[in-house]
């Protein structure tokens, strides 16, 4: 048997341990001597690293803190992170709601049968996607809503809401009687379960009789009907706090700051041009057939698009859109050019300037947008094996 | 059968329905085809009429070009204030170095003209010899833009990246980052794919390691953290650290383009150039990789236009690219109150670029996919 | 791959080899590379902006260029490097820039925690606010509940902070990364108020689109001493910046100015005035400069007050009387003996 006697560096197996083993190696002696040349350079340097500053008490103060009470003199270091982390959250969600609103709808509106609506959804697409974002942030910031929009005294009013220079203040319900709000919440909650249940019901029926019912029509309906008619009975548990002008600012009520305002604007633009191409493209994957098969068989064009067109196409849509999800969280850590308080701003900025412990301070942001980056593939994963379920 | 009695003429072609064809027709087919598609039509020229006149009034109608000063724009606010834009391009363009020694200006008109000149051939469909243009344009050019803009040699005095700014500085680094970044990623994406378990464990961790954090923080990290992971002296400025940082962070994208193509590789060609006895190296270098990088170009080119659009980005850590200097330069106590044109010029000239590349990778796309379909 | 990582560590090493051979000092280091490199903001006038012909100017950068003068015996060689409040003292540890010269405040933790040293004031400040005229605010007191504009990662921020704790009122801090986005935020109506240092707020009145509409409130909230930064562990080094420093300050106390140098190095009475203009004594030597170090910092750059008439006189702060007035003259700049 002479193939036994394969000389040493030619097996593969052999070949390929001593690589692995040396890249190992190598990457582990490079990543520690950084290790070893940051520690030497920081004590040349004189710069002490330690976490002994997360219980610090700040001493600078976040305007904007809507979970978390900011209180100066309190307030310490590590809670500054957890609102600054907070604060990209709520920046995140808002945009990601608005952005996927407004996309989906320009999307549509790209493929329209009207000429003009698809070319105005085309250059809508072309412009904004094409711009870099931290221009089109300050633009508006800076250039439009800072220089155009009029100081608190002189607001614009749209009923309970105010448009000035500060951002956009909203009234917010606040809750005036415990027990009745908690019956209240406990009805629209029964009201939903009922219509869920109403839902599968038809459903039902649909495959049984071919009966079908404007189920989401009725549903919507009956759950507001039933959730005002019991806030009537149970005499308003809920207040309203409407905000009111006081010296300087508006008090009361809920706030978007203009920075949030601006940067909620810009993310939502933006991202809307790239999640319309994305919807543009999964309703152009569905091939002309579907269509016509739809029609032959006699479905209603509302029964097309949702059972037919839209099943389809979310299947394209959706996957390239969890990751523009993930760009816009991301891409809200430019809010630090118009001084909205996130988590770069107040943490990798501000507390990185008055404590001076930059590596601590980046390596935790890191880490944060690290998580939200594998729940972004967590989420991915789930959803692409549900559907290669599906797909059979 | 008769047949001589019958003869087959043939009739002059008939032309079409008139309701069927020309501009009445189309409009009919594509702006009043039914009650909504009408109503659309009628708010789409609502809007139009709304905004668009006072647009075109404020921007080309009553807009200054003329003067070399400010008190041509503030007795005329009706319109834009081009004047600013004219006074301030070369320092937009090129940086304040260049543009204040009017005896260099030369060297970025001389970077930027070879790259046109290279580039323009490049994205013509019928060019001959593309794959020379490409490679002098990933290998010489380098060279010529270190020679020139950078000088040191030739007697030509040496400009610090420190003094870059405006447009070159933003093409340099987007520039520096696709030309660093493609080898790297392409490594980045063998190793991903590869069999070894470590060395696949690594290139993962690398890329996502890279792809889940903002450039924001890497540029913060690159301008604050970076002079401390290196021996002391050895010190860059920090338009190489933003490189450095910007390289590391497109490499991570340009591995993930590169895995796109290398997964539409048909297996069956790896395995025919085992067959034939070709070792790891061969087989990618000779066999797959040829046709991998041949279809991820759009992909590829989609990753260069998020970096170049990115690049803006080094604003923040105090470089003077494109966006910071038309900020400033708005800013100033010359021009303090035209920022709109300030970044409308910005703005234009990122869409200028970004939108060709994006009609290129497009056209490309469709290109690449009615080959694939041929096959 | 192994190829390319054994490439990589190879480079590595380069480098290292190549840090063995950094200088000793940083006189050596930058006597040999010909420059001085010299961090300044880039945007404050007054302090260090770039003029019409793109040359950077005002009271910070004047020292680089009186110290690039001391130096070299050329005001010209100078790298002004433009850095944000944030990378300054990591720019300046790393030994990326050889001094800071960019309106920093002087405070123990900064101090003592970072690796770098103080040497004296070039500009003597304190914090104040600007309102609107038509805002009918008399005092800072005036301010509870006010929108306050403020350039963040600033000791300003902190000194706010604690000023409004200490009177028990509230505020909103509004923040920008830089002074020229607070001018906008006051401008734009973001906020009632903007805080900085006095002389900050002169520059940024000065540029905005009506100064007459911006006043000052007369609290002056903080001791804010501005002055270069050196690294630590240079102290050569050190007494060159301070003493380039001191010998403007003490030139202006004896009279010698650029016009009148010359003339005073070629016939000084004054044994004080000789030992400035390097007509006696080492001075020079003792520093490891040239005997006319001192001279040709005043002969290029002007001693302090024609730094200060011609920098920040403009912005419309007047200096007669004012703490960065001489000692002899009622303020507090005292400079000691060249000797």
């Amino acid at each position: 048997m002479k193939s036994t006697t394969i000389p040493l560096h030619r097996n593969p197996k052999l070949r390929s341990f001593v690589v692995q083993a040396s890249l190992l190696l190598l990457v582990a002696y490079a990543l520690f001597s950084v290790y070893q040349t940051t520690v030497s350079n920081l004590e040349e340097r004189g710069i002490k690293t330690s976490t002994s500053f997360f219980d610090e008490v700040a001493p600078f103060k976040v305007g904007y803190s809507p979970f978390l009470e900011f209180k100066l003199g309190e307030t310490t270091y590590i809670e500054v992170f957890f609102i600054g982390v907070l604060n990209t959250l709520l920046v995140a969600v808002l945009g990601i709601l608005a952005a996927t609103v407004l996309g989906f709808f320009i999307g549509i509106m790209r493929t329209s049968q009207n000429w003009l609506a698809s070319k105005c959804a085309l250059f809508y697409v072309e412009t904004f996607r094409n711009m870099p974002l931290l221009l089109q942030i300050m633009f508006w910031n800076f250039a439009i809503f800072l220089a155009f929009l009029p100081p608190p005294k002189q607001s614009i009013e749209m009923g309970v809401f105010f448009l000035n220079s500060r951002g956009l203040h909203t009234p917010v319900p606040f809750i005036e009687n415990h027990l009745l709000s908690t019956i209240w919440f406990g009805v629209i909650f029964a009201s939903f379960v009922g219509t869920f249940v109403f839902a599968k019901w038809s459903k039902k029926r649909f495959e049984s009789t071919g009966k079908s019912l404007p189920v989401f029509l009725i549903s919507l309906s009956s759950i507001i009907t039933v959730s005002y008619i019991t806030f009537v009975i149970l005499g308003s548990p809920l207040g309203i706090d409407i905000p009111v002008l006081g010296k300087f600012n508006f008090k009361g009520g809920g706030q978007l700051p203009l920075p949030l305002f601006s940067l909620w604007f810009a993310l939502t633009i933006y991202t809307s041009a790239f999640i319309a191409e994305n919807v543009r493209a999964g309703i152009s994957s569905i091939s002309k057939g579907q269509v016509e098969a739809a029609r032959s068989i006699g479905l209603t064009r509302t029964q097309m698009v949702k059972m037919i067109i839209l099943p389809q196409a979310l299947r394209v849509v959706i996957p390239p859109t969890i990751s523009q999800y993930l760009n816009l969280t991301k891409n809200s850590s430019l809010a630090i050019a118009v001084g909205f308080e996130e988590v770069v701003a107040v943490w990798a900025n501000i507390s990185l300037n008055q404590t001076g412990q930059a590596l601590i301070i980046i390596a935790m942001t890191i880490v944060f947008y690290e998580c939200c980056s594998l729940f972004t593939s967590f989420i991915l994963n789930i959803y692409n094996k549900r559907v290669q379920i599906t797909e059979r | 059968m008769a047949d001589s009695t019958l003869k087959l003429k043939k009739l002059p072609d008939r032309e079409p329905p008139e309701n069927t064809i020309g501009w009445i027709a189309w409009i009919r087919d594509n702006l009043f085809s039914s009650a909504t598609n009408t109503l659309t039509t009628l708010i789409f020229v609502y809007l139009f009429y709304l905004y668009i006149p006072p647009f075109i009034e404020w921007a080309i109608i009553n807009a200054n070009i003329s003067g070399t000063d400010r008190s041509v724009c503030d007795t005329n606010k009706s319109g834009a204030c081009w004047t600013f834009i004219k006074i301030r391009l070369e320092q937009l363009l090129f940086g304040l170095y260049f543009a204040s020694n009017p005896e260099q200006t030369w060297r970025p008109i001389v970077a930027f003209s070879v790259f046109g000149m290279l580039i323009i051939p490049l994205v013509i469909d019928k060019t001959p010899h593309k794959k020379w243009l490409l490679i002098a344009l990933l290998t010489l050019y380098p060279l010529l833009f270190i020679c020139v803009v950078y000088g040191g040699v030739f007697g030509i005095p040496v400009s610090d990246t420190g003094q870059w700014g405006g447009l070159l500085l933003t093409f340099a680094l987007s520039f520096v980052g696709i030309i660093v970044a493609l080898p790297l990623g392409i490594l980045l994406a063998l190793g991903r794919r590869s069999e070894m378990p470590i060395v696949k464990m690594m290139s993962v961790t690398y890329i996502e390691f890279w792809r889940g954090t903002p450039l924001i923080t890497i540029l913060f990290m690159a301008s604050v953290m970076l002079p401390l992971f290196f021996p002391s002296g050895v010190d860059f400025d920090k338009v190489v650290r933003a490189m450095i940082g910007i390289t590391l962070f497109q490499s991570a994208y340009t591995a993930e383009a590169v895995r796109g193509g290398l997964q539409a590789i048909d297996k069956g060609q790896n395995e025919a150039a085992m067959a034939l006895g070709m070792g790891y190296w061969r087989r990618t270098i000779l066999i797959v990789l040829p046709q991998a990088l041949k279809i991820s170009i759009p992909s590829i080119v989609n990753t260069f236009i998020a970096l170049f659009k990115d690049t803006s980005l080094v604003s923040i850590i105090g470089l003077l690219d494109l966006l910071k200097m038309a900020q400033n330069s708005s800013r100033s106590l010359d021009w303090n109150g035209y920022d709109i044109e300030g970044y409308l010029f910005a703005g234009f000239v990122f869409w200028i670029f970004c939108y060709g590349m994006s009609s290129y990778s497009q056209k490309l796309e469709r290109k690449l996919d009615t080959d694939r379909r041929a096959e | 791959m192994k190829k390319i990582t054994s490439l990589l560590t190879g480079v590595a090493f380069a480098g290292i080899a190549f840090a063995n051979a950094a200088y000793a000092t940083t006189l050596e280091e930058v006597q040999s590379r010909g420059e001085l490199r010299c961090g300044v903001d880039g945007g404050v006038a007054g302090f260090s902006a770039p003029n019409d012909a793109g040359k950077m100017v005002g009271i910070d950068a004047s020292v680089c260029d009186a110290v690039a003068a001391a130096v070299f015996g050329d005001a010209s060689k100078v790298t002004y490097i433009p850095l944000t409040a944030a990378e300054r003292f990591t720019a300046l540890t790393a030994g990326e820039i050889d001094m800071v010269s960019r309106n920093t405040t002087h405070t123990l933790t900064r101090d003592a925690t970072l690796g770098v040293n103080f040497t004296y004031y070039n500009f003597i400040d304190g914090q104040g606010f600007m309102v609107a005229k038509d805002a009918g605010l008399s005092s800072v007191k005036d301010l509870d509940g006010a929108s306050i504009c403020v350039q963040t990662g600033t000791t300003t921020e902190l000194n706010m902070a604690d000023y409004f704790r200490n009177g028990g009122m509230d505020f909103t801090p509004v923040g920008y990364s830089t002074s020229v986005q607070t001018r906008e935020g006051l401008e734009g109506g973001a906020c009632d108020a903007l805080t900085s240092d006095a002389s900050q707020l002169a520059a940024i009145r000065s540029e905005t689109a009506d100064p007459n509409a911006w006043t000052m409130l007369p609290e002056i909230i903080s001791k804010e001493p501005l002055g270069p930064v050196v690294r630590q562990g240079d102290d050569q080094w050190m007494d060159i910046v301070a003493w380039t420093l001191y010998a403007l300050i003490n030139a202006e106390e004896l009279g010698i100015t650029s016009a009148n140098v010359d003339a005073m190095k070629a016939d000084s009475p004054n044994p004080s005035v000789g030992r400035i203009v390097g007509s006696e004594g080492e001075t020079g030597a003792n520093l490891g400069l040239s005997q006319d170090w001192a001279y040709n910092a005043i002969k290029q750059v002007g001693n302090y007050g024609e730094i200060y008439e011609r920098t920040v006189e403009p912005l419309g702060i007047p200096r007669a009387g004012s703490v960065n007035d001489l000692w002899t003259r009622g303020g507090i700049l005292y400079a000691p003996p060249v000797r």
